[in-house]
């Protein structure tokens, strides 16, 4: 115990005297967050549409209005004929056009529906996705306005409904992400780098020729980044319940207790990377092709798996990250139990077994 | 194994694959002796200082180190010995003091008996004003003799040093090896690499490998003898082109 404490306390000091280490550690997590949460956003403002109304009743001028008075769109053109539709997106005036049929009021009062044709340019897709997303639900709030009082349901348009994220604000979505992404890069990152510098310098032949043996070792060098990464888990949950007011629904203990599992899992894969890598440099690299650039493109975070080829589905399976997100949401936005995200946390222990028995193989086999 | 030497090896023998670094090494080094390790770059020396610390698994052969056989007695052997690397391994980012005290911890020394060591240490170098430096600031020469006072803290049997004197000047190392006799005198055995020729001459007894063989053991004074020529450089120079 006397032996661990003076490790821990030594690696401390590795920590806190590199200014590069306190950045990673504590600067890039706040920027990160911030940079997802304010810059890199879904969310639309102001945008440009056009309107092709077919009926010029009351109840489309109506819905004109409430769409032209919101802040996310702004329209720009009225069209009278289909065929300007591809007209106006072609001179790119314009990132939508709301096409309203023939008789809507009269359809809406008859057989209690009627159809609007959103027509997003899909050249940006997130942005036409979100478009579509925005005009559905400013629609089915103006029918939530109608059906007050009166017994009849009249049926708009039928869209998905944004239960969990009925402001369609785009930080709720990073939030999770951005989190699996900071405790990856910190984990497995800076450990590998950590365990990799003591062999650069010669420092762990040291260590090996010493009574200490290596399990205490990577003990001692791991433990001050768990430590360190559950602080980073705390800021980012601090930074988005406080700046951007993202409620965490579901039990933060249960959140506190899937983050340690998601990051003893990372800390295995950086032990592992050290074992193969020689220089920190390697280390580094090894740590950003192999496990940040898999976890930003396959793990669901900015792409949806559901709207990958299959052999990258297939893929993203084998990622901890993809499970470490499903948890996150459903903690997070949706506020469920371990009830909901057994099978996920399962895999993900299983997944965090298997990386410290293959790490603890693997350095073994490098010291004979 | 005869009770006055502290290490004994026979026939000691690494094979990587097809190549053949250690070729079946047999030597011993008496209690109190400093002996010398000597060989050209890629010889073998370093491969077969590792089997003797205990951090390289020998391919066959036998070996004793402070009477513990290196095959099942690793553990003990490292409790046993000290070690200095090539590299002076030092923490950069630790003061002096801090590396004292770490090392002296992982080798299981008390808090008191750390105190009391670390300042004989400071004392005995005159390291006074910069005790509570970081030992990144200090000249290469002060982190060597810092790094060969941390590898006797534990007061081991035995104490390996790998070419300790690469990259310092003539003053520094003639200072170096006069800490090297103190610590011989007073008990400890020292087994130590060099490529510098001169410093063979500093050494009870010197062997020198060539491509993984032991290709001549003695002291210094027999060996010029038996190669007729006035320094160890030329013995060295004879043997190595065979």
């Amino acid at each position: 115990m006397k032996l661990f404490i003076g490790f821990v306390t030594k690696e401390f000091y590795h920590i806190f005297r590199d200014k590069r280490s306190l950045f990673i550690l504590f600067g890039m997590p706040i920027v990160q967050i911030l940079l997802f949460g304010f810059a890199i956003t879904n969310e639309i403002n102001n945008v440009d549409i056009a309107i092709l109304d077919h009926s010029k009743d009351a109840t489309t001028k109506e819905i004109i209005n409430k769409i032209s008075t919101s802040k996310y769109f702004s329209i720009k053109q009225h069209i009278e004929r289909e065929a300007d539709i591809e007209t106006v997106f072609k001179k790119g005036k314009v990132k939508a056009v709301l096409n309203f049929e023939k008789d809507f009021s009269k359809n809406l009062i008859k057989d209690y529906q009627a159809t609007v044709q959103i027509i997003s340019d899909a050249t940006d897709p997130n942005t036409a996705n979100t478009i579509s997303n925005y005009v559905s639900s400013i629609l089915q709030n103006y029918l939530q306005e109608q059906n007050k009082g009166i017994k009849i349901n009249y049926v708009i348009i039928s869209q998905p409904r944004m239960v969990y994220n009925p402001e369609l604000k785009s930080v709720y979505m990073f939030v999770p992400g951005v989190m699996t992404i900071i405790l990856m890069l910190v984990s497995a990152m800076m450990t590998s780098i950590s365990i990799t510098r003591e062999k650069e310098l010669g420092t762990m032949e040291i260590l090996l020729v010493s009574p200490i043996k290596p399990f205490q070792v990577i003990i001692g060098k791991v433990f001050p980044y768990i430590f360190l990464s559950i602080i980073n888990a705390i800021v980012i949950v601090l930074l988005s319940i406080f700046i951007f007011k993202m409620p965490v629904q579901g039990s933060l203990f249960l959140l506190g207790v899937e983050s340690v599992l998601f990051i003893i899992s990372a800390l295995a894969l950086g032990i592992l990377i050290s074992t193969i890598s020689a220089t920190q440099q390697t280390a580094m690299m090894i740590s950003l092709m192999g496990l940040m650039l898999p976890v930003i493109l396959l793990s669901g975070f900015i792409f949806p798996i559901s709207s990958m080829p299959v052999p990258l589905q297939i893929i993203s399976n084998v990622i901890p990250a993809k499970w470490f997100i499903i948890i996150l949401k459903g903690i997070m936005l949706k506020g469920v139990g371990l009830q909901f995200i057994w099978k996920e946390t399962l895999i993900l222990f299983g997944m965090t077994f298997f990386f410290i028995v293959l790490s603890v193989k693997k350095y073994k086999i490098r010291l004979e | 194994m005869n009770s006055n030497n502290v290490i004994q090896a026979e026939g000691l023998t690494k094979i990587f694959g097809d190549f053949t670094a250690v070729n079946a090494i047999t030597f011993e080094v008496k209690k109190g002796e400093i002996f010398g390790f000597l060989g050209a770059n890629g010889a073998g020396k370093t491969t077969a200082m590792k089997m003797l610390i205990g951090i390289s698994l020998p391919t066959s052969g036998a070996a004793q180190v402070a009477g513990f056989d290196v095959f099942t007695k690793a553990e003990d052997i490292k409790k046993n010995i000290g070690y200095m690397s090539q590299k002076f391994a030092l923490y950069d980012d630790l003061t002096v003091k801090e590396n004292i005290t770490f090392f002296g911890g992982i080798y299981g020394l008390s808090k008191v008996k750390i105190k009391i060591k670390t300042k004989e240490l400071i004392d005995d170098l005159g390291l006074d004003e910069v005790a509570n430096q970081l030992v990144g600031s200090l000249p290469l020469g002060w982190k060597q003799k810092i790094s060969f006072s941390v590898a006797l803290l534990h007061e081991p049997k035995i104490v390996f040093l790998d070419e300790p004197t690469g990259g310092v000047d003539p003053i520094t190392r003639r200072q170096f090896w006069e800490m090297i006799y103190r610590a011989a005198h007073e008990g400890t055995t020292i087994f130590v690499t060099t490529h510098y020729m001169d410093e063979a001459e500093y050494c009870d007894r010197v062997s020198i490998m060539v491509n993984g063989k032991i290709e001549a053991l003695d002291t210094p004074k027999k060996l010029k003898e038996q190669f007729q020529v006035d320094n160890m450089n030329d013995v060295f120079l004879k043997l190595a082109r065979g």
